[in-house]
């Protein structure tokens, strides 16, 4: 590695044309592939996503400044390619699951447990390359020695109403010394599932990745896929796609935060927030026709359109939601007791967000200062205007704030979406099906979603893949929890509110 | 936080009406009672929820059940911590074969009587992810479900007919048997 140049993306892009989407793509050696990572290792640039596809490992890459994008690809030696999470941790997981699901061989990567596959799916015929290891054994969990120390294993079917996962707590007393997650309990097989499908049968499933980001990831995926295509959306259904993405995001955020507050014992704001969200939910299945607003993205288009009277309905929406998330702010920032829970606990390093390129709000309450929205600047985002809210403090009580400003932009965009609806169409339908490739980052409620896909002749799909905002953001949250006490977890972990469903794919 | 409270006092009720049971309901209850011959669970339902394999959109509609607008707690329908103390198993998702045993155990882990109400299209059959290699649902084929809803995800209203149907079933069934009886 010390002896492997640091290699800028700059370096390699001369003579290679941006595609559609804003993507550049070619193929690497062993040698710059190497370097690439060197430079994520250097901060030059951040990883966006590792996938592997044909006998190929592909990385995406975003310059700091978010200028450059670009896809390198490397061929692998017979199934093996040099591991990128051995210099650059953020990939181990990646790089675990990719061989749990692929066979590939990351040379190097340094956890050699398997990640998704728990030893218990039926063998696959179909796989190209001949799978290794992973049998059914006991999972490794790290060891941790010292004095006093007990382990308390939570999971995967835990107390609430929420999605499967096991944590490991390693505690002395009531502090945590270590936290390790073990996912892939919800892991059902997707990228498999949607290779060899036609485009709007993968649209259904790409829907239900995860369910409460369904609005981004079918903007995502639409969005790839019209890469692919070379389609070009009509205007107001750019429009109708964003005014659908950010209710997503504001319901979730009003919602979340009550469920922090919650989390810290003050049911009265979670009892307004989650009525708040429920009012939103309700306005969403009377204007779009769905509660979650689930298949109403389609490649191509929107699937509906919003009649007059919805304008004013969701209109009415935003000033109830503002003036009600005013009410809930007012109450958290007045009261003492609730803000003891949530300042300075689950704090999480500027360096780390920044080594992980950990979108949305876990990135941006530490201070990373992205969102796709602005910085990838897709429409109809390019022409709005919004700020970006960023906080240095990086605990639960940034977080919750967060949460609390993004909302407010979301509302203000829904304004000047609302008023720039022109009639017309709202579904171009896809250009000719044809083999091609399509890359693109949508910001969800939770953070940056990236998706690839690439079709083949006949248009279906050969590959797909997503990388959920969660996979950097899972992570941060061992991080977060380290010397705190056990009792804050559920805090912790509602500040972040990772998605299981979005990683475990 | 007292204007807050204020303020939610003087706005009125938030909360719907009791919703209709589902005939549909009603029926597959009616038939899983006889069937399996359950105990009757009387008016208070403890329930236990598990996401084997959803997407996390049923959750959020089971979530919202909870909200004051459905606030389910008013009929009798109380979410637990834990398998031992709940009457009812509610399941989501395509069952992941990564989830199986932990469904199984926790199934195992309630007493008797019990009841499985299955929850969305997964539930009922895989859904979008019916053929994956790592689904080895639908959930009928690993434990006994007494009732379905469905729908991708199912509005909590769909959700809470059904949980009222199972409170409810042991009165429909009595009518029956006595209108039976009387022919």
């Amino acid at each position: 590695m010390n002896e492997t140049k640091v290699l800028k993306i700059t370096e390699l892009t001369h003579g290679h044309a941006t595609g559609r989407d804003g993507f550049l793509r070619f193929t690497v050696s062993e040698k710059q592939w190497t370097g690439l990572v060197r430079g994520c290792v250097e901060g030059l640039h951040d990883l966006s996503s590792l996938w592997f596809d044909s006998d190929r490992v592909l990385m995406a890459l975003i310059t700091r400044d978010a200028c450059v994008k670009v896809i390198a690809s490397l061929e692998c030696n017979h199934g093996h390619y040099p591991s990128v999470g051995q210099w650059h941790p953020p990939a181990i997981r990646l790089e675990r699951a990719m061989r749990d699901l692929h066979g590939v061989t990351p040379e190097g990567l340094p956890d050699d447990r398997p990640w998704l596959d728990h030893g218990v799916w039926p063998r696959r015929k179909d796989e190209g390359l001949k799978k290794k290891n992973p049998t059914r054994s006991r999972y490794a969990f790290l060891p941790v020695e010292g004095e006093g120390l007990h382990e308390v294993p939570v999971g995967p079917v835990h107390a609430g109403i929420i999605e499967p996962g096991h944590f490991r707590f390693t505690v002395n007393g009531e502090v945590v010394v270590r936290l390790e997650e073990r996912l892939g309990y919800v892991h059902r097989g997707i990228e498999k599932l949607i290779s060899g499908k036609p485009i709007a049968q993968a649209a259904k499933i790409i829907a239900r990745i995860s369910g409460d980001s369904t609005v981004a990831y079918a903007f995502a995926f639409a969005r790839a896929v019209e890469a692919a295509t070379a389609t070009e959306v009509p205007s107001r259904a750019v429009l109708l796609r964003a005014i659908m993405a950010e209710l997503e995001r504001i319901s979730h955020h009003i919602n979340d935060f009550g469920g922090i507050c919650n989390d810290a014992s003050a049911v009265a704001i979670q009892a307004h927030c989650s009525l708040l969200r429920e009012q939103i939910l309700a306005t969403c299945a009377r204007c779009f026709g769905h509660r979650l607003m689930m298949d109403q993205i389609v490649p191509g288009g929107v699937g509906v359109d919003l009649e007059k009277e919805a304008i004013a309905e969701l209109r009415r929406l935003l000033a109830a939601c503002k003036s009600g998330l005013q009410q809930a702010v007012h109450v958290y920032d007045e009261s003492p007791s609730l803000l003891d829970r949530t300042v300075s606990t689950g704090h999480v390093r500027g360096e780390f967000v920044s080594q992980f390129a950990a979108g949305g709000f876990v990135g941006r309450a530490s201070g990373r200062n992205f969102d796709c929205r602005r910085d990838i600047a897709y429409p109809p985002y390019d022409s709005l205007e919004f700020d970006v809210p960023v906080r240095q403090e990086g605990d639960v009580n940034a977080r919750a704030w967060l949460r609390v400003d993004e909302a407010y932009q979301s509302l203000a965009m829904l304004e000047q979406l609302l008023g720039r609806l022109q009639p017309g169409s709202i579904d171009a339908g896809l250009t000719a099906a044809k083999k091609g490739e399509g890359a693109a980052l949508v910001e969800g409620f939770r953070g940056d979603i990236f998706m690839s896909v690439r079709l083949d002749e006949k248009g279906n799909i050969a590959r797909c893949h997503a990388r959920d905002a969660s996979w950097f953001q899972w992570p941060l949250l061992e991080a977060a929890i380290e010397g705190n006490i056990i009792a804050d977890f559920p805090l912790c972990n509602k500040s972040f509110n990772c998605s299981y469903a979005g990683h475990d794919m | 936080m007292r204007t807050l409270l204020l303020r939610a006092l003087l706005q009125g009720r938030a909360v719907m009406d009791r919703p209709q049971e589902n005939p549909d309901m009603l029926a597959e209850v009616a038939k899983a009672l006889a069937a399996r011959a359950r105990a009757r669970l009387g008016r208070s339902l403890a329930i236990r929820e598990v996401d084997a394999g959803s997407c996390n959109g049923c959750e959020l509609e089971i979530h919202a059940l909870n909200n004051p607008v459905y606030d389910v707690d008013r009929f009798g329908l109380k979410f637990v911590a834990s398998p031992r103390h709940a009457d009812v198993l509610l399941v989501t998702g395509a069952l992941t074969c990564n989830m199986k045993e932990a469904l199984e155990r926790t199934y195992a882990a309630m007493p008797a009587p019990k009841w499985v109400v299955a929850v969305g299209d997964c539930a009922h059959d895989c859904g979008v992810f019916a053929g994956s290699y790592a689904c080895a649902g639908p959930i009928s084929t690993v434990i006994p479900v007494d009732l379905h809803v469905r729908g991708c995800p199912p509005a909590p209203i769909e959700i809470l007919k059904g949980l009222l149907t199972l409170i409810d079933v042991d009165d429909h069934v009595d009518a029956h048997k006595q209108r039976d009886h009387a022919e």
